[in-house]
């Protein structure tokens, strides 16, 4: 808001200037945007000419062939509905048939709060829609909450919940010493946080870290969360991705549900079943009973409506043929371990290499870290020497997207980590 | 659990007892430690969002569902601006078949994401075809195209981008407008005034209204114009009225957001249905234009739409593109693919964009037919009133001129489905149905005044 009352307090003393006679635009003092840092890596890995480049920037799966992969059951699902009767508008909440299936994932094949109807749901463009809906419902119905988000944490959330006009805070999250989570302090700042407050959680395989809190960590976190009245918002984008496992992937939000909470949950389909450009994804949250669920819902429709009246049908075409034939499932199910599985066959090779090159520096969390990404460890400077010396392009974090490695090109990316790394 | 017995607010003691109530229903609960309640916190037996209430049906969009839950054979759907066939069917474009199947017989082409700006091919070609191919102002690299969520988000995207950047936040848009246009332009941060556009009397065009609405207007401010097929009224302006509404604008300053939702529609040619746009663009100056492919190919559902930015120079265009994706990114990061590939597709080929524009001037040949006996069968019956609006009223609505109370009594009565402005939607009709509908009218206007 500041920025807005800033720009234009600069540009009112032009207004007598600006006529129809002026030759100038009114758009004259519009700053150039910074480019995205994540997808505006991939921008300048294509730019490149270089035969060995890697990109191993933006979390989008490779196979071993460094190829992006459509699976065979979306490639079937797809041959199924081509000459579908209609291309008509869905309902302001997307395909309810998409959205049942989606809940089943989250919460569980037989919930019994899929049953009583708990459950205000609608479809939302991905992950990035799901939550820019949560977040303007937030500021709609919650005016005074703040969203507590990790650091670090995708780039995105920021902007998104900044754009809702939802104040942000912080809790730590990531423990740079031990490149793993940092327990004790996100367990103080959910203490010290005023009761009621809204904390974005990752249900698993945390972007950019890949730390995850375990089993017996995440009781503690929803207990403490309990006992201070927060709202836990899960941003769940890698179900099936972290541990190959999609029902092992949702332990933190089963967890939660078993203790009471009510809570609300961002499901993206883009890494999963490779549905990235789709853009299907679905919004949930949980409520006292059908009614008020009925209501949210509606609610959640209203915000909908001024911003794409609804949802795309294609992608979540896909979907719903998918999960509800049990055959196409199973095919799905296989292919989401085979791409986990081979990324955390990558996590080894990668971890052994650097050992194997005689690093000074411990490699561990390349394999205790879970999910598409390893948060390296690497420097801004590092990184640039990565890109700038061996045409290696990934986010200025440090952060790696395993899923850009491969066996042909893990050695080449190991020695260039150990050669930018060995005088550390 | 023991909460704060010490605290006497209402607040407290109501949310006191209801812990009491929950806390003997979940053992899990007994076992915490003191819990104070302050005003702001979810207490843990209660939704934090337990105070929603229900919203109100989307008046389109709810036409259909009650449309849908009524059991009469005879009952008709006049309500949202889908096209229907002669036998009253949804229609998918044969040439949107062709390009689909090709897309999904392509075993090289993968579902990525797009960029944050969309795809590249389908930017360039919607550009081309809104402004024309010989362009000046996209030959000069002064357009910049985003794709968006169909023409909703388009309207969106620029409404927000505009809210950032431009020195002027109100948006003018004329009396009546499709039911979305303002909450669109609210939530993107804009504040909505109104121009006189519909004259009830002539069922016309309230010229004289528009032109000094907008003369009255300060320096600057946003005008959102309908470039074709005004919806909810049919009613568009002449090319003359559209020459003179444009030297207003200009000598005032006056920004053009314009909303094409039904290029090809209107008239059956896409080149003359981009006429008061090209107007525009041609003097120069620069404006804004939201297109939607929802009609004019039929993909609704697929949502796919274009925002372009003219600009004065190739340099602004850049830095506008730019924080066009500031605004896009935070709200779906990139949009989605199939339906610009199947436009891209249509669009590049010579022959496909030939079986397009047959295949649209068919649609735009039946809904003008459609008019024409719906006219005659109000005639035949000697309704009273004047009716000619039907006929010279273009593109998918006709604005009947019916009240509240009418329309009610047809829904009643006759089945038939419409919103309460008492617009139609032409597609909906067949000649099959255009009899039942005449005696609906019919009756409503003489049994109801």
């Amino acid at each position: 808001m500041a920025i807005r009352r800033a720009m234009s307090g600069r540009i009112m003393g032009r207004t007598a200037v600006v006529g129809a006679r002026s030759m100038s635009s009114w758009w004259r003092n519009v700053e150039p945007a910074p480019k995205d840092p994540i997808l505006g890596v991939t921008e300048a890995f294509l730019a490149d000419p270089h035969p060995d480049k890697v990109n191993v920037g933006v979390g989008a799966y490779r196979d071993d062939n460094g190829k992006p992969v459509v699976l065979e059951c979306v490639r079937e699902a797809e041959r199924r509905i081509a000459g579908n009767l209609n291309m008509e508008y869905l309902p302001m909440g997307g395909s309810v048939k998409m959205v049942e299936e989606t809940l089943k994932l989250a919460y569980g094949e037989n919930s019994e709060l899929i049953k009583d109807k708990r459950i205000a749901a609608v479809q939302a463009l991905s992950g990035t829609g799901a939550c820019r809906l949560f977040a303007d419902f937030q500021k709609r119905f919650r005016p005074d909450s703040q969203i507590y988000i990790p650091v670090p944490t995708w780039a995105n959330h920021h902007n998104i919940w900044r754009d809702a006009q939802v104040p942000q805070k912080t809790y730590h999250y990531y423990r740079p010493e031990s490149r793993g989570l940092d327990f004790a302090a996100m367990m103080d700042d959910i203490k010290n946080a005023p009761n009621g407050s809204v904390f974005l959680l990752h249900a698993c395989a945390h972007n950019p870290t890949g730390v995850d809190p375990s089993e017996e960590q995440w009781r503690e976190i929803s207990q403490q969360i309990k006992a201070k009245g927060h709202f836990a918002f899960f941003d769940m984008a890698y179900q099936g991705f972290a541990s190959g496992d999609p029902e092992r992937d949702a332990k933190s939000i089963r967890i939660f549900l078993e203790d009471g909470h009510y809570i609300g949950i961002a499901q993206s389909y883009a890494k999963n079943m490779g549905l990235y450009g789709q853009r299907v994804g679905c919004l949930s949250v949980l409520c006292g009973d059908e009614k008020e669920a009925v209501a949210v819902k509606s609610q959640l429709q209203q915000l909908a409506r001024p911003m794409y009246s609804n949802p795309p049908v294609h992608g979540a075409l896909i979907v719903s043929t998918i999960l509800s034939d049990p055959d196409l499932k199973k095919l799905w199910l296989k292919e989401v371990k085979v791409m986990a599985d081979r990324i955390i066959g990558m996590r080894t090779a990668l971890r052994e290499s650097l050992e194997n090159l005689g690093s000074p520096l411990s490699w561990k969390h390349i394999t205790n870290q879970i999910g598409m990404f390893c948060y390296s460890g690497l420097t801004p400077e590092q990184v640039d020497r990565l890109t700038n010396e061996f045409h290696i392009y990934l986010t200025r974090n440090g952060r790696i997207s395993m899923a850009g490695v491969t066996t042909g090109n893990v050695e080449y990316l190991a020695n260039a980590i150990h050669k930018v790394t060995k005088s550390a | 659990m023991r909460p704060e017995m010490t605290s006497s607010s209402p607040t407290d003691r109501r949310l006191n007892a209801l812990v009491r109530h929950l806390a003997t229903a979940s053992p899990v609960m007994e076992s915490q430690t003191t819990v104070t309640f302050s005003p702001t916190a979810g207490s843990p037996g209660n939704s934090v969002f337990s105070h929603v209430v229900q919203a109100p049906e989307d008046p389109i969009l709810g036409v259909t569902v009650a449309y849908n839950k009524d059991p009469s054979p005879l009952k008709l759907n006049l309500g949202v601006g889908a096209y229907r066939t002669e036998e009253g069917k949804p229609l998918v474009l044969n040439v949107v078949r062709k390009a689909e199947q090709m897309l999904v017989n392509d075993r090289s082409r993968v579902k990525e994401y797009l960029p944050i700006v969309g795809l590249a091919e389908f930017n360039k070609l919607s550009a081309k075809l809104i402004f024309g191919a010989d362009s000046p102002a996209i030959r000069e690299n002064r357009v910049t195209t985003v794709q968006c969520l169909s023409g909703t988000g388009s309207l969106r995207v620029g409404g927000e981008f505009l809210a950032r950047h431009y020195h002027q936040r109100t948006i003018y848009i004329p009396q009546p407008t499709w039911g979305n246009h303002p909450k669109i332009f609210t939530l993107s941060g804009l504040s909505v005034k109104t121009y006189r556009y519909y004259d009830p009397a002539t069922r016309g065009l309230n010229f004289q209204g528009l032109m000094e609405d907008l003369g009255s207007a300060p320096s600057g401010a946003i005008v959102l114009l309908h470039a074709c097929a005004h919806n909810p009224t049919g009613v568009d302006p002449t090319l003359q009225q559209w020459e003179q509404i444009r030297q207003l604008m200009r000598s005032k300053a006056l920004l053009p957001f314009f909303d094409s939702a039904y290029q090809g529609f209107a008239s059956g040619n896409l080149d003359t249905d981009a006429q008061s746009i090209r107007m525009f663009v041609a003097d120069g100056g620069e404006c804004f234009v939201a297109q939607s492919y929802a009609k004019n190919m039929g993909l609704y559902g697929e949502r796919v739409g274009a925002l372009s930015v003219v600009c004065r120079t190739a340099d602004v265009a850049s830095r506008v593109e730019s924080q066009l994706k500031l605004v896009t990114r935070p709200m779906f990061s990139n949009p989605p693919i199939h339906g610009a590939s199947i436009v891209a597709t249509i669009l590049k080929d010579r022959n496909m964009y030939n079986e397009w524009t047959i295949e649209l001037k068919a649609m735009a040949d039946r809904i003008i037919s459609m008019r024409k006996e719906l006219f005659d069968a109000l005639r035949a019956r000697g309704t009273p009133g004047d009716w000619s609006h039907i006929i010279k009223q273009i593109g998918m609505f006709t604005f009947t001129g019916l009240n509240k109370e009418q329309v009610a009594f047809m829904t009643r009565e006759y089945h038939i489905y419409m919103t309460s402005d008492g617009r139609i939607s032409m597609a909906g009709l067949s000649s099959k149905t255009v009899p039942h509908l005449a005696d609906a009218i019919h009756a409503a206007v003489t049994r109801m005044s």
